[in-house]
């Protein structure tokens, strides 16, 4: 199985330190931050696979406007959201929005990586046809 | 408190009313009839003070009449000629022939002494110096006297005038027909107890009365009341009755002509009237007494119920602002234990997750370590769904409009809780009527309403019996009800089934939101739901649907 990097974003740090710790734990790359303006940072600074994002966050940016953004620079980075409460129709304008699913917290751990791994295989398959585009395009190129 | 506020009330309006009502009609009423009987007794007095006029003047003119003869004849002839008594007796026919009414003729010389007489009685010897009226008619020329009784001992009156002849002086003397002259009187008698008489100056009769009075007694009557020209007097008389007096002066104010009349003959008709109005004001009244009643009656029953009604929507206004302040409350609470829960379950992973590491394997308590975190997570779960179902109450439901076939979302909800029922030996029995109308309603919420009515009816049977579901519609309503026969629910506890969080289920088997979820899903779909419940025999919870039909797309 291909190791993967995971951006996690939530402000409760409690919570981010042990997720980040649990996915390192089984080899994935993880990082977490703590507010949606560092998660855009550290995203221009080096490509994530997966977003794992808190829609409702205290202060500073709205979850929502974070997945825009993230949408805006790096396209095929696939978004989880994690709703702290059950706000559906959040979830549903994020899927709307492009993200990949939703979880409802506290997430089982299980279903976590079910979804993360779902998703980067999605993200996989999309880069993959992304090289293929590219290496035909190359081929027609050569000919 | 309230049922005393009311029948005060009631009380006091049909006083007022009545009051109103009354005074004024009892006032027209009386005033009525005091001026109906005023005019009325004016009326009779004038009556009987008119047949008293004419009677008297008929009575004067009998008088006269006989005064005029009489003075002719004594004018025609002379002491002499008339002292032959078969002059006398020949005058006498023809005076009885012209006018009648004179029972004996005499001839009195200036001594008194009867000189000739025609009539029945033997006075031919008798002699009148001495007699009262002797000297009247030798003072006045022309007499008429009162009754009295004279030589012959029968009560009588007379007229005597006297005639001046050269050298003697002498009487005429004729005594009138008491019969005839009664009987004059007499015609201005009326009705039964009607009475006409004469009375004298010093109030003895001159006449017989028509009921007791005889002749030459006293009445008790005081002539000196009645004043000139014709008085009408009332006066209870001896029998206790009332009586209206008219009298008329006669012969030169001598005598008094009464004309009685019982006042309470005469005012019969005006009883009558008086009978009648008393009875109709009565009547009226009555019909005011129930009317009033009865419409006071109405209006309060109305009033009471309106607002018993206004009391009923104030208390379920109170409970729905209590129920909504609950939600939002749940919510908050929610959000807040969401946070520390998450915590708590990453917390547990991990260290679940180090506990795989080698350097713990060794450990003496590694699987009392695994059991307890297994614990938690399993708490954690609960709390969890504790949570899910807060906000499930707490989120604001917009219902989402689509045709929903009841018949089919019940089928398939009996469909996913078969099993878990035939595991209990519960038959779940559907007895939905097949024609259920498809409505517009929200699917997913109907279908979580049933399910939580259905899930309560199975964990309230427990093991061994039934639940029902039955449905029937009309044109506006669809009521579906879901009947078990499970141990039912006490009365105290009926009212508080709605509330979130009250449940009689076992500690981690019911949050306590499913009803009250249920309730508000129905009341934002624009239904009911209600309970009816016997200890011992079961619940039913009922759910009306509005009927909506769904647009044709």
């Amino acid at each position: 199985m291909f190791t993967f990097r995971v951006l996690i974003v939530d402000d409760e740090t409690d919570f981010l330190e042990t997720i980040v710790n649990r996915l390192q734990k089984r080899n994935i790359e993880a990082a977490g931050v703590l507010s949606g303006e560092a998660a855009l940072k550290l995203i221009k600074e080096k490509p994530f696979d997966i977003v794992l994002l808190d829609v409702k966050m205290p202060g500073g940016m709205d979850g929502i406007e974070v997945l825009r953004e993230i949408k805006k620079i790096q396209p095929i980075a696939e978004v989880i959201l994690l709703t702290g409460h059950a706000a559906v129709e959040t979830s549903i304008e994020g899927l709307k929005l492009g993200a990949f699913d939703y979880l409802l917290k506290p997430v089982k751990f299980a279903e976590l990586l079910e979804k993360l791994s779902a998703a980067f295989e999605k993200k996989n398959a999309h880069e993959q046809k992304i090289r293929g585009a590219i290496l035909r395009e190359m081929a027609g190129f050569k000919d | 408190m309230k049922r005393r506020l009311y029948a005060n009330l009631q009380r006091k309006i049909i006083f007022i009313t009545l009051l109103v009502s009354f005074i004024p009609l009892i006032l027209l009423g009386v005033t009525i009839y005091y001026q109906f009987a005023q005019v009325f007794k004016s009326k009779i007095e004038e009556q009987i003070a008119y047949r008293a006029r004419v009677q008297s003047n008929a009575i004067e003119l009998f008088l006269k009449e006989r005064t005029s003869i009489l003075l002719a004849m004594a004018d025609a002839y002379t002491f002499d000629f008339l002292s032959d008594k078969k002059n006398l007796e020949k005058i006498f026919q023809i005076v009885n022939n012209r006018v009648g009414g004179l029972i004996d003729l005499g001839i009195i010389d200036s001594s008194g002494r009867h000189v000739a007489y025609v009539g029945p009685y033997d006075l031919i010897k008798v002699n009148y110096y001495s007699e009262p009226w002797f000297r009247e008619v030798e003072s006045k020329g022309v007499y008429v006297s009162d009754v009295f009784m004279g030589y012959r001992r029968v009560p009588h009156f007379i007229i005597a005038l006297q005639r001046q002849e050269t050298n003697k002086r002498w009487i005429l003397r004729a005594t009138v027909d008491s019969d005839v002259f009664e009987g004059l009187v007499r015609t201005a008698q009326v009705g039964k107890t009607g009475d006409a008489f004469i009375l004298n100056k010093a109030g003895f009769y001159q006449t017989h009365m028509r009921f007791g009075g005889e002749i030459l007694s006293k009445s008790d009557l005081d002539t000196t009341i009645f004043g000139e020209g014709t008085s009408v007097i009332e006066k209870v008389n001896a029998n206790g009755k009332k009586v209206l007096y008219a009298g008329r002066w006669l012969k030169k104010n001598n005598w008094l002509l009464v004309i009685s009349q019982d006042a309470a003959e005469e005012m019969t008709r005006l009883f009558n009237t008086k009978q009648m109005e008393i009875i109709i004001i009565t009547a009226g009244c009555i019909l005011i007494i129930f009317t009033t009643i009865f419409t006071t009656h109405m209006t309060i029953k109305r009033l009471e119920n309106y607002d018993r009604k206004m009391n009923e929507l104030n208390a379920q206004l109170v409970h729905s602002d209590k129920l909504a302040a609950l939600g939002k409350m749940a919510a908050g609470v929610a959000h807040e234990i969401n946070n520390p829960l998450a915590v708590i379950a990453e917390k547990t992973g991990w260290m679940e997750d180090l506990l795989t590491e080698e350097e713990f394997q060794n450990s003496q308590n590694l699987e009392e370590y695994k059991k307890s975190l297994h614990k938690i997570e399993e708490h954690v779960e609960r709390a969890r769904k504790v949570i899910h179902g807060m906000l499930g109450f707490a989120r604001r439901m917009e219902p989402h409009l689509e045709d929903v076939d009841i018949n089919k979302v019940i089928n398939e909800t009996i469909t996913f809780l078969e099993s878990y029922a035939r595991t209990n030996n519960i038959s779940i029995i559907n007895e939905l009527s097949s024609d259920l109308p498809i409505i517009a309603s929200d699917h997913s919420q109907i279908q979580q309403v049933f399910l939580n009515l259905l899930t309560n009816a199975i964990d309230a049977v427990g093991k061994d019996g039934t639940v029902h579901i039955s449905g029937l519609s009309n044109n506006s309503e669809i009521a579906v009800s879901v009947r078990d026969n499970g141990p039912g629910i006490p009365k105290e506890r009926q009212a508080k089934v709605f509330e979130p969080f009250f449940t009689t289920k076992k500690s981690g088997k019911g949050t306590g939101l499913g009803l009250s979820v249920s309730y508000n899903i129905v009341r934002n779909l624009g239904g009911t739901i209600t309970l009816e419940s016997e200890e011992g025999k079961g619940t039913t919870f009922t759910v009306n649907l509005p009927v909506v039909i769904p647009e044709k797309k």
